[in-house]
């Protein structure tokens, strides 16, 4: 289905800006790094947990782990998705158990996605808590899942995608709202 | 990403297309981390029932299988035929639909007869997953060896690969063949003549009946079992008379200008086509192979098992 482009809500200042207050706000809220670590949900969420950690290591001149969560094998809707899921790998190179994990990804939406990373991380260990980060919520939650940090709050409509764009991938930085034309 | 896989059995390599081998690698690629967690399950099958029908002996395929299910979280049933109702004369075909109406969503079988897997899978809605027909094909076996490769030397493309031993009764080398030569590497089977089948060379292959010939320039030696179990005939080589001129020593390795990966589908028959210095040694990643074996058959489960709902929903919608 093709997609319009209907609004920029985020630019690169801003996005760089508001991952900076979040990585504040993470800090704020763990009383500094002694703990905490991130773990970003593929694909996005894993670059953007990358930035917060840079974000971090600005402020408090401390780096702290970062790791990527597929969580393709977890999801609820393996068979229903018109793309080929594909499945790649869960890269956590230290151990979780007793950490405080922030969960991060790009858009929160129904919450299901949310919902299979949990799920994941009780299967790689017992961290102490897991709390969760997010570029854009979108609203249109279909779980009782909340975000602790949040980028931004977009109300949109079912009609609309939200897409955040990294440099990354997507060779520039913003986020838009899309809209499928029929 | 388009959808690459759209089967939902495995029957063979022949069939399948260099992008699909390339897709399962890399999903058993993405797979072989789970296998090292300390909780080895993911709920991607949960609810499936897996059904490994052996007509066969084998412990290492089925075991293999069963592990890979177990871990994706599916329900293992295992037939032994021997101990079944096929004992009482019931055909494959009724086997198969029984098994379906209990509701089951994947068989995985071995069969001694070729072609056997492809019978079944055209008469049965669910999956098939062929584990070894006859002489015909052993796809996860050639999978595993060719992620095993493709792992230890980082490339298929432009490889020199060896395969030594029974060509002719050897599904494991047909199934080789075809993934290798589709994925660009070069073939070389290596064998008495009684065991080098005929028109082999179509399949793309060299041949030689040298041993030290086809070690000389390859990447990978992928060592058959010789099955003497299947020893019928006068013309089949005697054990020593094999290991003197086709068993792989570490003599024979020393000699070679560079490094060669040993690989071995298993059970070894030690002293007969490999010495037990090789099979121990450095050169050998058998025991890889076998670890590597879980991760390719979780990632052909898991893709069979996507392929019929896929099949299921086109129906439905259609």
């Amino acid at each position: 289905m093709p997609m319009k482009e209907k609004a920029q809500v985020l630019d690169k200042d801003t996005l760089n800006r508001t991952l900076m207050r979040m990585a504040h706000e993470i800090l704020e809220k763990n009383k500094g790094t002694q703990g905490l670590c991130l773990l970003g949900i593929r694909t996005r969420g894993a670059f953007i947990a990358k930035r917060l950690a840079d974000c971090v290591e600005k402020i408090e001149a401390e780096r702290i782990a970062v790791g990527i969560l597929d969580i393709t094998l977890y999801r609820d809707d393996l068979t229903l998705v018109a793309n080929q899921p594909v499945v790649h790998k869960t890269e956590i190179d230290f151990d979780i158990e007793n950490k405080s994990v922030v969960l991060v990804d790009d858009v929160l939406y129904t919450g299901r996605t949310v919902r299979a990373a949990l799920d994941a991380l009780m299967d790689l260990g017992r961290p102490k808590s897991i709390q969760l980060a997010v570029l854009i919520d979108r609203g249109h939650r279909e779980l009782p899942i909340r975000a602790d940090y949040v980028g931004k709050n977009i109300p949109t409509a079912q009609n609309e995608t939200v897409e955040v764009r990294l440099s990354e991938v997507d060779h520039k930085d913003e986020v838009v709202i899309t809209e499928k034309v029929n | 990403m388009p959808v690459i896989w759209h089967r939902k059995d495995l029957l063979g390599l022949e069939n399948l297309s260099r992008e699909e081998i390339e897709f399962i690698l890399e999903t058993a690629d993405s797979f072989k981390e789970v296998s090292a967690r300390d909780i080895k399950k993911v709920p991607a099958l949960r609810g499936k029932t897996v059904v490994n029908l052996f007509y066969e002996p084998s412990t290492r395929t089925r075991v293999s299988f069963e592990v890979a299910a177990k871990r994706l979280s599916a329900d293992v049933i295992n037939i032994a035929t021997e101990t079944s109702s096929v004992k009482k004369g019931e055909t494959l075909i009724d086997t198969g639909k029984n098994i379906q109406a209990l509701n089951a969503d994947i068989i995985v079988m071995r069969h001694n007869y070729s072609g056997a897997a492809a019978m079944l899978a055209r008469n049965l809605e669910i999956s098939v997953v062929n584990a070894g027909d006859g002489w015909h094909e052993h796809p996860t076996q050639a999978l595993l060896d060719i992620f095993t490769l493709k792992e230890k030397l980082g490339r298929i493309e432009g490889l020199s690969v060896s395969i030594v031993g029974d060509i002719a009764h050897s599904r494991v080398a047909r199934s080789n063949i075809w993934g290798l030569t589709k994925l660009g590497a070069k073939v070389t089977v290596c064998a008495p003549p009684v065991l080098i089948p005929v028109a082999v060379e179509q399949m793309g292959v060299k041949i030689t009946h040298n041993l030290d010939e086809a070690l000389k320039h390859a990447d990978a030696v992928n060592v058959l079992r010789m099955q003497f179990e299947r020893d019928g005939s006068e013309a089949f080589p005697k054990q020593l008379e094999y290991f003197k001129n086709f068993g792989i020593t570490r003599e024979r390795l020393e000699k070679l200008k560079k490094n060669i990966l040993v690989m071995h589908p298993g059970p070894l028959n030690r002293g007969i086509e490999i010495s037990s210095e090789v099979a121990d040694g450095g050169h050998s990643v058998i025991l890889e192979q076998v670890t590597n074996g879980i991760a390719v058959r979780m990632a052909v489960l898991f893709l069979v098992a996507q392929g019929r709902e896929r099949k299921k929903d086109g129906e439905a919608t259609h």
